[in-house]
């Protein structure tokens, strides 16, 4: 599968080393679900994983929200309006917005996480008669290392969507809650015995949730990651992402609790 | 039965604990309210008491030169304040600031560690849920640490 050439339509910093690409999508659009993502390759440089950023809603557009850390995301965050990166995909399994239907939903998440979560949030806004509490709690490391931080404000004076933020550090001139995103579950309004919770976030994260929730009342069942390997592939060829029994390409990224009992915490290779 | 009896006995924090052991305690609670700005306690400073909040935001804080005061964590309505009381030498370790108004209920430490040692079995309800406090606050702190949202380079 080869990469399709895709002009660079916008480029929004969103933190120092955290940035936005919207892509033109070929002509007959990219339709994808929450949670999946795509093979971006920076021409020359690689080829990496990236998830989705965007709204499912909206087949005009691909959105992928990159934070700079080696040399391809490094490329890519240096890309120009008019630019061409190569896409493979979409690729993946979705969050399950069917099964969190007439339920409560948690979306938990801490520093880039957020963004393979915002088109799970966008689905659940966009189709809100269908969930019924529901509740974003993020984590972040500063103040200053909100991601996506003025939509942020925007679902906050929402009256259909709870959104509680909690940062790591700060000093006085931040009035909300300090300390770890697990910290904010007892504030939340939901129903432990069905809701559905989707967490996606650095992987100590992601395990310390896990735990909390399940203290909480949630059975593994109804628990969902975002699991991140590293990638060549993209499409359960090369065995590169392995985690356990699954090939986190095609068996993830999101994976239930449940499932990945035994393969769970599998240290990467 | 008195009105910090009524508001602990409907608690989680005290919840599995007899009418009775609740009465100790509540015995040595007061009902006390601060202004935002104030500062409750200081690190270094003798630890007596520990709060139940029922309302408002408390900051624990510690001064670090050149920076001023860092929130190292934020604690809020139905969440313990101080641990500190339970064990020698009896000092904070952080400043208490209070983020915004605040109503909670002051236990005293010194005679909630004398009904604890003429009642250990009231004792052991009071270690195993300070010592909840404690570990939740040192896995959070771990997590703080380990600044897992960092960039990794
Ligand atoms: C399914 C999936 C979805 C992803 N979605 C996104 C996304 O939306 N946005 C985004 O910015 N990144 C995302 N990633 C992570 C991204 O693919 C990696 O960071 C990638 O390795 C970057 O390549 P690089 O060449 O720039 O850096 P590399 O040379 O691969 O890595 C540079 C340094 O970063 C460390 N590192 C790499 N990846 C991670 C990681 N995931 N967590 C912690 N440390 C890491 C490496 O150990 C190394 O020290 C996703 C990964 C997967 C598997
Ligand atoms: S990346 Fe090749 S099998 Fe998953």
């Amino acid at each position: 599968m080869h990469p399709v050439p895709c002009r660079v339509r916008s480029v929004v910093r969103e933190l120092d080393d955290t940035f936005t690409l919207d892509l033109e999508p070929p002509s007959d659009g990219w339709s994808f679900v929450p949670g999946q993502f795509t093979m971006l390759y920076a021409f020359g440089v690689g080829e990496v994983p990236i998830s989705i950023s965007g709204d499912p809603g909206d087949p005009t557009r691909l959105v992928q929200t990159i934070r700079a850390v080696g040399p391809v995301s490094d490329a890519l965050t240096s890309v120009a309006v008019g630019d061409v990166v190569g896409v493979r995909g979409p690729f993946g399994t979705a969050w399950p917005m069917e099964l969190a239907e007439g339920r409560d939903l948690i979306i938990m998440t801490g520093g880039i996480g957020l963004a393979p979560l915002r088109p799970a949030i966008l689905h659940t806004l966009e189709h809100r008669d269908r969930y019924n509490n529901v509740t974003l709690l993020y984590g972040a490391r500063s103040p200053g290392d909100l991601l996506f931080a003025e939509q942020l404000q925007q679902w906050r004076g929402r009256f259909d969507l709870e959104v509680l933020i909690t940062v790591d550090h700060a000093d006085r001139t931040w009035r909300g809650p300090v300390g770890v995103v697990t910290s904010l579950i007892g504030r939340a309004s939901f129903d432990p015995e069905t809701a559905v919770a989707m967490v996606c976030g650095p992987e100590i994260m992601m395990r310390f949730t896990i735990q909390e929730l399940e203290r909480a009342g949630m059975t593994e069942d109804r628990l969902f990651v975002s699991m991140e390997r590293n990638m060549k592939c993209g499409i359960g060829l090369c065995g590169h992402c392995q985690l356990g029994k699954f090939f986190v390409c095609k068996d993830g990224p999101v994976l239930s609790c449940a499932a990945m009992t035994g393969a769970c915490w599998t240290r990467e290779v | 039965m008195s009105e910090v009896f009524d508001l602990l006995v409907e608690h989680p924090f005290f919840k599995g604990m007899s009418a009775e052991q609740v009465r100790v305690v509540a015995d040595t609670g007061t009902p006390v309210s601060y202004r935002e700005g104030q500062t409750i306690f200081s690190e270094g400073g003798h630890a007596d008491a520990c709060w139940l909040l029922l309302g408002g935001d408390i900051a624990l804080e510690l001064q670090t030169p050149g920076h001023g005061p860092q929130v190292m964590q934020t604690l809020h309505a139905g969440e313990i304040l101080g641990w500190a009381w339970m064990f020698p030498p009896y000092r904070w370790h952080f400043d208490a600031h209070v983020h915004s108004d605040t109503e909670a209920i002051r236990f005293d430490g010194p005679r909630l560690r004398d009904a604890a040692e003429a009642d250990p079995v009231l004792g052991f309800e009071l270690m195993k849920r300070f010592t909840r406090i404690l570990v939740d606050r040192m896995q959070s702190i771990r997590i703080q640490l380990l600044d897992v949202y960092s960039t990794p380079r």
